[in-house]
């Protein structure tokens, strides 16, 4: 086994040394009672080339996106990424390195989550991050928590625009802490019902929970939902699920958002099927010793040199146990990287750009698309780079026929309910050319008729 | 390590000074060595009322955290607003600088279950 | 003096120190759309501070960052309780492969066909390894993973009629199986283990009422000591309606083994890891599945991945499900390299790696008795728990980390477990040879016998790393988190 050293020559001294005959005298507290007295039944032993021959032919049998002109989005976003991320992130000093709890030897870690916490504050107009969470979904649930910890509050207002499955994810993570999740609609401009909100408002709210944009490509009125929730003594929390939008869009944070946490895989991630993605989470400095999960900050050592370390620990579980702020234990370390090294990349001016591009290249597909007949925009408001279309016809089928054709032409939102039945969520970056735009208005034409 | 004769204290490694019905309270220097460097202090608000063997307020240090619990029933009068920007003063100066809330006794029946000194080192010996 | 490092090391500013007004590392395709523009009150000024500088600044920003760090490739990594085996390089490539990195988690399951069969085979593999007849692949971590299994106890006890407040939790376990327990609303009852360091039967049928929800307990324990009793625990819980979960973060010790199913543990969560060899990418991301019997079964995650006549698709119709852990199915990222580490180690290739790291952790515990406390004397599993308590010169367990450092070692995990004071837990690992763990062990013989004469050096180190001890009060006192244009 090409990855375990031991020799028997070794195995023999190892044992003499310990004072045992055998491999098998090791285990002797391991109970008879309990012992497996057959071998695994598994796949292998392979040799490197069988396995990558027999794991290719898997990859093989899925839609890879450089095969196909791929609309979908929904959490989940095709953007390029770069050759210096995955080159720089497959330094092994990064990803074989465990959690920076020895600061003299992680000091790469350190400084880079430093940097990292630094570009969400940046983008949220938030002033303190942590080192991240699982996904944008996790990270969600976690603000929820944060905001009834510190509001010592029950009631939880969320939004009917946020991702479905990030309030599923919500709703699993408060199955058992007696709190009230109530739903805010949407209406018809598909942005959160600002009256609607009022009207569900009171002093019992802990918080108020809306996507930025949501999970209809709308661009939502943050700044007069924030300020009726902070009227009512609520926090703000903004989930967004698409970050490159905030290369152009005000910051959650100019609008009052006092938690803002989200989805990072589009900053240089590959999708790769749902996950690994990054959770970020930023709030304001009033709310940072209720913060959830790891914080990085900066020090000085016994020379007096700058460096940095893990800190303010005493929020997390392994020294406050069952009163931490979450049971979280680990970041998305290198996913994190990944971002940092994108949004550097990127830059101040090149995310303006990128956004740019994902904006005039939605709307160009959304007027293109709507000029076919029978179909129409199922909402009113300005989006970013996402956007719900009605139909006409069988959708299904529809959208079979075009995945026959090399096109993944959008998410039939029947999938969450089934009230959305013949609504398609189309998604348009700056990897989609005007051909495959076109293309793409052309199969619909094909089969809207 | 210092226990000062005039004070009171509990098993809880809080001290206690009485002024007619206004008790001082911090904690002794057994628990600001065992704690190390202290980083933050969280004290209740001045007003709130505080009950005898419940926490009121939280000490942390850079990995441990204690909770701080009130050795007597009352209002409090008055907090450190010191502590909160130098918490480092429990360190150094646990009797003086880093006293923590002054509460105004509900009963003094309470002050019977205090330590003295003496109770307190022999205490402190078993640990 | 032993030592395996010495080197050059350069200074780096913060990124955003080297910004310069005009300066990009990115550049896109021209616009072929008519351009769009936003009405002004939608869009933010310019971020102040925001990088600009070009691809060579990043590439040798983060390259010099990189030198700073220590990895597994580099040197020994005993820190225990975190099995930093060797990463396979293979993983990185198959997991790359553009037929798993670009696929989209919404893509029509006739186009996933490969993904789905290789989480469907994953789920296989783990409920073998493991005697679980049921796997879901969802969590993102080990914590993650204790939550999903906590929550599908509740769940349980809930769809019976008979919810339960408290879980039982040993003195030697996780602070996260506490953290986990409070999210699932319930009140923690610390168990205490036995001067032996192992959990009784009869502690924990003193404990046991019908309030009690679960026990949850870690085999081999945190002291590396496998829990003999851990049948006839599982049957006390049994007995009084109680479920018994495992922290699978010791796993390690037994692949082909003993099987936590086969012991009568209702759930456990697997570390891929650490068990499965994932890399740990300086904090994550990790995964964290979880295995159950066929009585919680129904109370899994959804979605979970279902096999009908040879084809794969995604399962969300379970109406006792607990629901949703994440968006999507898991990092799936993390499940390909798992798999491949699997494949290529095969069934008798995983029980060589547990005998060959129980037989490590022995080694390295018969070089080092002693010279170090062994606070629990029983016979180690893959990992051994030391004390400072017999070192001279009023060393402690972080003088003896940092010396380690200055050797160019990555220490163990220090002061964990709690029920040992000082504690110095070695991992060793089944990828690390005979001379590794010599020299390693020489090391640590050094620092203690450096103790005793020259207590300063210890006391003084690191001397060679990128910076000396840290002062983690004052970043503690007056957290400075994030950079700004003015500081």
């Amino acid at each position: 086994m090409r990855y375990i050293p031991h020799t028997p020559e070794d195995i023999r001294q190892m044992l003499e040394a310990i004072g045992v005959g055998s491999v098998e005298e090791l285990f002797s507290t391991v109970p008879a009672s309990v012992r497996l007295d057959r071998s695994l039944e598994l796949p292998g032993p392979f040799s490197e080339a069988e396995l990558l021959r027999e794991v290719r032919k898997l990859s093989q049998a899925n839609a890879g996106l450089d095969h196909y002109s791929s609309f979908l989005g929904g959490g989940a976003y095709n953007h390029f990424i770069p050759a210096v991320v995955d080159h720089l992130v497959s330094r092994s000093e990064f990803y074989t390195a465990y959690t920076p709890y020895q600061p003299e030897i992680s000091q790469g870690t350190l400084q880079m989550i430093f940097e990292y916490q630094t570009l969400i504050c940046q983008l949220t107009g938030m002033e303190v991050a942590n080192a991240s969470m699982y996904d944008g979904a996790t990270a969600c649930a976690e603000a929820v928590l944060m905001a009834v910890r510190s509001t010592r509050k029950k009631r939880v207002l969320l939004s009917a625009g946020l991702h479905p499955e990030w309030r599923q994810t919500v709703e699993t993570y408060c199955r058992y802490l007696e709190l009230d999740l109530e739903t805010v609609a949407v209406d018809a401009s598909g942005a959160t019902d600002a009256a609607a909100l009022a009207g569900a408002l009171g002093k019992d709210v802990a918080c108020v929970v809306a996507g930025y944009p949501n999970f209809f490509g709308v661009i939502e009125n943050l700044e007069a939902l924030f300020a009726l929730a902070a009227e009512a003594g609520a926090l703000s929390v903004a989930a967004v699920q698409e970050p490159v939008a905030l290369g152009l869009l005000r910051s959650p944070g100019e609008l009052g958002a006092d938690i803002v946490v989200g989805e990072g895989q589009s900053f240089g991630i590959p999708v790769s099927y749902g996950g690994p993605g990054l959770g970020f989470f930023a709030s304001k400095q009033k709310l940072m010793r209720t913060l959830p999960g790891r914080l990085v900050g900066r020090t000085q050592d016994l020379d007096g040199k700058p460096g940095f370390v893990l800190t303010l620990a005493t929020r997390e579980q392994h020294i406050r146990r069952e009163k931490a702020t979450s049971n979280i234990c680990s970041n998305q370390g290198l996913c994190a990287l990944m971002a940092a090294i994108y949004l550097c990349l990127v830059g101040k001016r090149g995310l303006r750009d990128l956004a740019q591009q994902n904006l005039a290249k939605a709307r160009y597909a959304r007027e293109q698309l709507c000029a076919l007949p029978g179909v129409t925009p199922a909402h009113s408001a300005l989006t970013f780079n996402e956007f719900v279309l009605n139909v006409p016809g069988d959708l299904d089928a529809l959208l079979e026929r075009l995945a026959a054709e090399g096109i993944l032409g959008g998410i039939h939102l029947k999938r969450f309910d089934a009230a959305m039945e013949g609504q398609l969520l189309v998604c348009v970056t700056e990897q989609n050319s005007r051909e495959e735009i076109d293309a793409l208005v052309r199969a619909i034409a094909g089969g809207v008729k | 390590m210092d226990f000062p004769n005039h004070l009171f204290y509990t098993e809880e490694h809080e001290w206690i000074s009485i002024e007619a019905d206004v008790a001082t309270v911090g904690i002794t220097d057994f628990a600001q060595d065992s704690l190390g460097d202290v980083v933050f202090v969280e004290l209740p608000e001045v007003g709130s009322q505080v009950e005898s063997g419940k926490p009121f307020g939280v000490v942390e240090s850079v990995k441990a955290v204690s909770d701080i619990y009130s050795p007597l029933s009352g209002e409090v009068l008055e907090i450190n607003e010191e502590l909160p920007d130098t918490p480092e003063l429990v360190n150094s100066s646990p009797y003086e600088d880093a006293w923590m809330v002054k509460i105004k006794l509900a009963s003094k029946d309470e002050l019977g279950d205090l330590l003295d000194v003496e109770a307190y080192k022999a205490f402190v010996e078993q640990q | 003096m032993t030592t395996v490092a010495r080197g050059l090391i350069q200074e780096e500013k913060l990124i955003f120190e080297h910004s310069d007004p005009g300066r990009r590392g990115f550049d896109l395709p021209p616009l072929d759309v008519p351009e769009a523009k936003l009405p002004e009150e939608f869009v933010r000024e310019e971020i102040p501070g925001f990088p600009e500088v070009s691809e060579v600044d990043v590439v040798r920003h983060f390259t010099r960052l990189s030198t700073w760090n220590y990895g597994v490739d580099g040197g020994f990594y005993p820190l225990g309780s975190c099995t930093m085996k060797y990463n396979p390089k293979i993983n990185e490539l198959l997991c790359r492969l553009p037929g798993f990195a670009h696929i989209h988690p919404y893509a029509p399951e006739a186009l996933s066909q490969g993904a789905l069969e290789l989480m469907y085979r994953l789920q296989q593999a783990l409920g073998e390894i493991s005697g679980f007849p049921a796997v879901t692949l969802q969590p993102a971590a080990g914590a993650h993973g204790e939550l999903a299994g906590i929550l599908m106890i509740r769940a349980w006890h809930e769809a019976k009629g008979k919810a339960r407040r408290k879980v039982l939790i040993p003195d030697t376990a996780h602070g996260t199986n506490p953290a986990t327990a409070a999210m699932c609303g319930y009140e923690v009852v610390p168990v205490a283990s036995d001067a032996d360091g192992i959990l009784k039967a009869e502690t924990v049928r003193a404990l046991m009422d019908e309030d009690v929800a679960a026990l949850m307990m870690t085999n081999p324990n945190t002291l590396g000591l496998f829990e003999s009793d851990v049948k006839e625990i599982c049957d006390i819980v049994h007995e009084k309606g109680g479920m018994v979960y495992a922290d699978g973060a010791n796993l390690n010790a037994l692949m082909g083994i003993a099987r936590p199913g086969d012991m009568g543990i209702d759930v456990m969560h697997f570390n891929l890891h650490k068990t499965f060899s994932t890399p740990h990418g300086g904090g994550g991301p990790g995964s964290g599945p979880v295995g159950v019997t066929a009585e919680l079964a129904p109370f899994l995650p959804v979605p979970l991945v279902v096999s009908e006549q040879g084809r794969y698709r995604l399962e969300s119709d379970l109406p006792q499900s607990i629901g949703r852990m994440k968006a999507f199915y898991g990092h799936f990222g993390v499940l390909v390299r798992a798999y491949a580490y699997i494949c290529t180690l095969g069934p008798q290739g995983l029980r060589h790696a547990s005998e060959m790291a129980v037989l490590a952790a022995n080694y390295v515990r018969a070089r080092l008795e002693g010279a170090y406390h062994l606070p629990y004397t029983g016979r180690s599993m893959h990992e051994v728990v030391f004390s400072d308590r017999d070192l001279a010169g009023g060393c402690a367990t972080l003088d003896v980390a940092k010396s380690l450092i200055d050797r160019g070692f990555h220490p163990p995990t220090i002061y964990f477990p709690l029920v040992v004071r000082g504690a110095l837990m070695i991992e060793p690992t089944e990828t690390e040879s005979k001379e590794v763990l010599d020299e390693f062990c020489d090391a640590m013989l050094e620092i203690a016998r450096q103790a005793a004469e020259d207590p300063r050096q210890l006391k003084d180190a690191p001397v060679r790393a990128k910076v000396r001890r840290l002062d983690e009060a004052a970043a503690a006192r007056k957290p400075v988190l994030r950079w700004t244009p003015e500081s």
